[in-house]
């Protein structure tokens, strides 16, 4: 924050232009010194597959995306979700169908545009439905936590062969096991593919091409979000979440606010989802299961809901955690820290920790300056 | 004539199921605007209380259960004191830091949302760690009534029995003794209520705790007829749940209502498909409905109807 009145604006040229347009004050980090950080951690998660296992490592970077669905869903325009695992599973639950029927490249590309867009499609009416049929508050929570039960229950009886569609049989609560391959490309002019074993690169390391899918979509996710919430639509967003009366009194469609962030929501979870069951090349009922659809809540309260940094910062690290923790201990340290973040520090870790950093780089002349408009956006 | 019965049946059967789940988590929701996401693990609590008491402790099955109850209701009096109202950390905040540690959970639903499910993970783990995968479990008792080709257990319908009486209860307490009025004062304008006189922050704690106690009772209720393992709360959660939003403001009537229409939807479909498992999914689906077109639930309808019915009468 220090640094926001001589920043972009100051040095001119496209890269502030870029800047511009991801700083604001629905984010986290507008300094130079961010970008800095930024950039080592992008680089140094670049690097990680050389030295740990970029294997199981991609798993934490593809459920970013979907702690980042969350966080825009409900840290930028209010609306608490419960359901971002439902248009994940039907992402990753339409990736599956489609690709085993058509396992060429080709197909496979197919597939995995179809589970976004069905993903999306998903979201967009059960949102409609919410949304324009005047469901508020918390009652939007519940309903998409119903949901998310309903599709489980659903999914888990699917057993048998009348639940096959073409060549694909969703397999009831075993859910659906060979998934092709991931493969991008279009079949006989050239196609890639992202096999999810290491493999090696000129000899030299080893290389995992998932991993590098996995943390491209993963920044590019991210700064894209940065963009929309410091645009015109995000400041929109977060007057939904401040006050929904007021921002419709000065004139906007709060419905539609609503309605287009869940659907983009949806369709990012639905993108995690895909590239979950891809890299898994399997899929089954309990990405529905109510643990499941917690994980979300927690990684976003945790690391704070209103940043899009915190929620993938607090993903990727619970999820190492969890994973990584196999005692019988770890859900309940994971029960306990949720308690503790959402009594003690109910705005998250992230927000926290830059807010002291952001305090102690500020000379304390400039203070009541800074703080004010600050507390007013971040909060 | 004999499915009509085994219908009649099924029908008491899913309405004591959505009643009872739901009696504790209505109380705690409908009064204090919190949303008791650990409401499953209560009743765990109490199913493991209940159990161990017949089982290690040799107390008779009716002791235990009210053992249990009070051994939940005595839980949640602690729960309450230090995570939803924040009252001991905020007293050991005020004495050592000298200010508030946190803020109380009440009428934040999103956060007591969290707050709670953070509780439950905590609870279902430690159920696991401590006692293990499953404990054993104590015999149905009364035996079977017989009809024809069906045999049903009696002890379905003293549930049945059993969630009538705890409405009628709680529809006693509630609406007819002074803690009942204090209850629903702290409700309706909390700030006028302690300008009276009244002590919100106890009628909170004990609140809570009748909730919880109804929670445990549940939980001991249902000990005989469950497998006994951490993870029994969750089969109560969303019916309870969905129970209580669709059942609306009003907290005895709407749980009334709303388990007997959940029910019949419930045990309609499920002797239709001869499968519980769809008899479930119609049951979210109805909720989900009830939802989007009754926002304010069926008690929200029913007061609409009698607002709009004063109304024309008024007019004449």
């Amino acid at each position: 924050m220090a640094t926001e009145s001589s920043g972009p604006a100051g040095s001119g040229g496209a890269v502030a232009r870029i800047r511009g347009r991801l700083e604001g004050p629905n984010t986290i980090g507008n300094s130079r010194g961010f970008w800095l950080g930024f950039a080592v951690a992008v680089l140094a998660l670049a690097a990680f597959p050389v030295v740990g296992s970029g294997s199981q490592f991609s798993l934490f970077l593809v459920l970013a995306l979907l702690g980042l669905s969350l966080s825009l869903v409900w840290g930028y325009s209010g609306v608490l979700s419960f359901g971002q695992v439902v248009f994940f599973g039907v992402g990753g639950y339409t990736f599956g169908v489609v690709s085993i029927n058509f396992p060429d490249p080709t197909g496979i590309t197919a597939a995995a545009l179809a589970g976004v867009v069905v993903g999306g499609v998903a979201a967009a009416l059960l949102g409609y439905f919410m949304f324009y049929g005047g469901v508020r508050d918390v009652y939007v929570t519940i309903i998409t936590l119903v949901t998310t039960m309903a599709m489980h229950t659903f999914m888990a009886q699917t057993a048998g062969s009348a639940w096959t569609i073409g060549e694909a049989p969703l397999g009831g609560f075993n859910g659906m096991p060979g998934i092709p391959l991931l493969e991008l490309g279009v079949t006989g002019l050239g196609s890639f593919q992202f096999v999810y074993n290491e493999m090696s690169f000129m000899g030299l390391f080893a290389f995992d091409p998932f991993y590098y899918l996995a943390l491209v979509a993963l920044v590019a996710a991210y700064l894209g979000l940065r963009a929309l919430v410091n645009s015109d639509f995000g400041r929109v967003m977060v007057a939904v979440r401040e006050d929904q009366d007021r921002t419709r009194m000065f004139g906007y469609d709060v419905k539609r606010v609503k309605l287009l962030t869940f659907t983009l929501g949806g369709a990012l979870a639905a993108l995690s989802g895909v590239l979950y069951a891809a890299r898994n090349v399997y899929i089954s009922p309990p990405v529905f299961a109510l643990w499941f659809a917690t994980l979300p809540v927690i990684w976003v309260s945790v690391g704070g809901r209103k940043s899009l940094l915190g929620a993938v910062i607090a993903t990727i690290a619970i999820e190492y955690f969890r994973l990584s923790v196999q005692g019988e201990m770890a859900l309940v340290v994971l029960g306990a820290m949720l308690l503790v973040f959402i009594l003690a520090l109910p705005g998250g870790l992230v927000p926290w920790v830059a807010e002291k950093l952001s305090e102690s780089a500020v000379p304390v002349s400039e203070l009541d300056d800074t703080d004010a408009p600050g507390e007013v956006s971040e909060s | 004539m004999v499915n009509g019965l085994n219908l009649a049946f099924q029908f008491l059967d899913s309405f004591a199921f959505v009643v009872l789940a739901a009696a504790g988590l209505a109380v705690i929701f409908g009064i204090m605007g919190v949303i008791n996401l650990a409401h499953g693990e209560f009743i765990l609590f109490g199913a493991y209380a209940t159990t161990k008491s017949v089982t290690a402790l040799g107390l008779p099955l009716p002791v235990a259960m009210v053992v249990g109850s009070l051994l939940t209701a005595a839980f949640g009096v602690v729960v309450e004191r230090t995570i939803i109202s924040g009252f001991v950390p905020n007293w050991v905040g005020q004495k050592t830091v000298g200010r508030d540690l946190i803020e109380p959970l009440y009428d934040r639903l999103a956060d007591s949302m969290v707050a709670t499910f953070g509780l439950s993970l905590v609870m279902v783990q430690s159920a696991r760690i401590v006692f293990g995968n499953s404990i054993d479990t104590v015999g149905t008792p009364f035996g079977n009534v017989a009809y024809g080709a069906f045999s049903y257990s009696t002890y379905r319908l003293v549930l049945a029995g059993v969630a009538i009486a705890v409405l009628v209860a709680a529809y006693y307490v509630f609406t007819r003794t002074t803690f009942g009025t204090r209850v629903r004062a702290t409700m309706q304008d909390e700030q006028t209520a302690r300008a009276l006189g009244v002590d919100t922050g106890r009628t909170y704690m004990l609140t809570f705790g009748i909730g919880s106690g109804l929670a445990g009772l549940t939980g001991a209720l249902f000990a005989p007829v469950l497998s006994m393992q951490p993870t029994l709360g969750d089969q109560f959660l969303i019916e309870a749940f969905v129970a209580v939003v669709v059942g609306g403001p009003s907290v005895v009537l709407g749980t009334a209502l709303s388990g007997g229409v959940l029910g019949a939807v419930s045990a309609t479909v499920t002797n239709l498909t001869d499968s519980t498992t769809f008899g479930r999914i119609a049951l979210l689906v109805a909720a989900i409905l009830a939802l989007r077109f009754l926002p304010g639930g069926i008690t929200g309808l029913v007061e609409r109807v009698r607002a709009r019915r004063q109304e024309a009468t008024d007019g004449d």
